[in-house]
């Protein structure tokens, strides 16, 4: 029975909403006394208790069943489903894990990788009484820099809008990350490195470089959690601020992504190795990816988007 | 052959790049299609002629099949790598097939001619080649022709049902041809160290191409089942039901 639908949200009607499996079309729920405040949470929240399965994160509600995800906050009313159809469908988005947690095992692969090659262990290197470089000292060193900082980002800066993320993907990540780690680690920790061309000439200004990138690495994340406030999900337009750093929103949308790529070419540069090259193009061409979305969603969320800025890399793209 | 045929199983006319809409190519570039898929179905029917030739006039082991690629070994070297320029067709849009597939599945096919075949001897005489040679050679002209036709706004049926049914037997036969000649090119790669990379160097980076070719076939592990169920799953829609919607055209 259909509660009448009031104008007047004083009165709050009950209603039904059928939940459908959005691959199969079959019903999986018939939720009753839901009114017009109910949040899409809400719901996600009774779904759950009827099936111990599907844990609130893991489901994605929407109108139809391939259509856009319902974000949590709105609610029954905002959604304007008539009386005569009010259905959702359901997807099970499977298993997930939490952003930060997936950060952090993520990132402490390639910190203990680098030192495992650091430290020229036998079995991988035979034993060896060959000298390091100092410049073999100084990457360790930005390396280590690089992922502690990232690591306490995640812990401390980065506020994410979306909790979850599939399980999967940490195995995809982790592949990668660990990966090129130990890649990159092997070759510039290896008995016969070789020193770059021309020594000194280029070590330390790269060292500068990948120093000024980091910080301005830095600067951006910090920027963009003020932007948000804690425990919000608010997103809006960034701007620079007091820290030069930030000026490079003036150009790119993306400028995080911007110094990270710089330091990766910096540290390249400082060590002339290969393998570092192919980290640092595979990473600008994840974070292109990224960038271009970002900057699709900014353009499309916000109408007064300055237009000059591009998405990653300054006047270009 | 392994990677070839998801793109003929890929649909009618390969695995198709979801974003770009369905144009069709102009008159100048389909006749250039036109004239691109007859040039190598020929190609093929060359390859296979001057394989059958071999036989039959050298039917005795073991020079019946390690001879194949000396006669062979040219045709085989132009129309294999004649098939880069299906990668500029997916890339200008003149075919509907992806790009990174194709250039993925192509690449593996000029890898094993110019990466396997031509610099080691010990795979060129080896069994494999002809278990290649028969597979590819197969496939390729059936897919070809196809092709032909269906520019031509003909499609047989028997074509069709050829290339989705042949696939069951040559696709192992091929896989199997494939990884013997690997396997064959392993211990001379070792020995001889072509396209590799030592330490130290410029560039601190190593290349061995050895422990490249062991990685290729490993790779096949998880490659080929996806692939061939792939096949099975495409040949059921295609053909398994479609037979009489088929017959109708």
């Amino acid at each position: 029975v259909q509660g009448c639908q009031s104008d007047d949200h004083r009165i709050t009607s009950r209603m039904e909403i059928e939940i459908l499996h959005a691959r199969t079309g079959k019903q999986l729920i018939c939720l009753d006394h839901v009114d017009n405040y109910s949040t899409v949470l809400d719901l996600k929240k009774w779904i759950h208790k009827e099936f111990p399965k599907y844990h609130p994160v893991r489901q994605s509600l929407r109108l139809e069943p391939k259509g856009r995800s319902l974000s949590d906050e709105e609610t029954v009313h905002s959604l304007e489903l008539k009386p005569s159809g009010r259905k959702l469908y359901l997807r099970d988005l499977g298993p997930q894990i939490g952003w930060r947690t997936v950060f952090l095992v993520e990132y402490s692969g390639p910190i203990a990788a680098y030192m495992l090659f650091y430290l020229r262990p036998a079995f991988i290197y035979g034993v060896t009484k060959a000298k390091m470089e100092p410049v073999v000292h100084i990457a360790c060193a930005c390396w280590m820099f690089h992922y502690v900082k990232r690591l306490l980002e995640t812990l401390f800066v980065h506020r994410f809008s979306h909790g979850t993320m599939p399980i999967r993907n940490l195995f995809k990540n982790c592949s990668y990350y660990w990966g090129f780690a130990a890649f990159v680690a092997y070759y510039i920790n290896h008995p016969l490195y070789t020193r770059p061309m021309y020594d000194h000439l280029l070590e330390y200004p790269a060292l500068a470089g990948f120093v000024i990138n980091e910080l301005g690495n830095l600067s951006i994340h910090l920027a963009l959690m003020d932007l948000r406030p804690p425990g919000t999900k608010k997103r809006s337009i960034p701007y620079p601020t007091g820290n030069p750093f930030t000026a490079l929103f003036s150009l790119v949308s993306c400028p995080n992504y911007t110094y990270e790529v710089g330091s990766w070419i910096c540290f390249t540069i400082m060590t002339q190795c290969f393998p570092a090259l192919l980290f640092t193009v595979a990473g600008f061409y994840q974070m292109a990816v990224w960038a271009a979305g970002k900057h699709r969603n900014y353009l499309r969320e916000f109408s007064n988007y300055p237009k000059s800025r591009k998405p990653i890399v300054p006047f270009l793209f | 052959s392994l990677k070839r045929n998801i793109m003929a199983a890929g649909g009618k006319d390969g695995p198709k790049s979801p974003s770009r809409p369905r144009a069709g190519p102009g008159p100048l570039a389909r006749s250039w299609l036109v004239l691109y898929n007859i040039v190598l179905t020929a190609g093929w029917i060359a390859v296979t002629y001057v394989s059958l030739l071999h036989v039959m006039n050298n039917s005795t082991p073991p020079t019946v099949y390690s001879g194949i690629y000396d006669s062979a070994e040219v045709v085989l070297k132009v129309f294999q790598s004649l098939a880069v320029l299906e990668i500029v067709h997916a890339a200008l849009g003149i075919v509907p097939s992806n790009v990174l597939l194709t250039s993925f599945q192509v690449f593996s096919r000029v890898f094993l001619v110019w990466g396997v075949l031509h610099p080691f001897k010990e795979a060129q005489t080896n069994l494999g080649v002809s278990l290649c040679l028969g597979a590819w050679s197969i496939t390729e002209i059936i897919r070809y022709s196809f092709y032909t036709f269906a520019l031509l706004n003909m499609k047989p049926y028997v074509l069709q049902w050829c290339r989705y049914t042949f696939f069951i037997v040559l696709y192992p036969i091929g896989v199997t041809g494939e990884l013997l000649a690997i396997y064959c090119a392993l211990a001379p790669a070792a020995e001889q160290k072509p396209f590799t990379l030592e330490l130290p160097n410029p560039y601190n980076y190593s290349f061995y191409y050895h422990y490249f070719l062991v990685v290729i076939m490993l790779s096949y592990i998880p490659i080929f089942p996806q692939l061939f169920f792939h096949m099975i799953h495409q040949r059921r829609k295609i053909i398994g039901g479609g037979a009489k919607e088929a017959k109708k055209e």
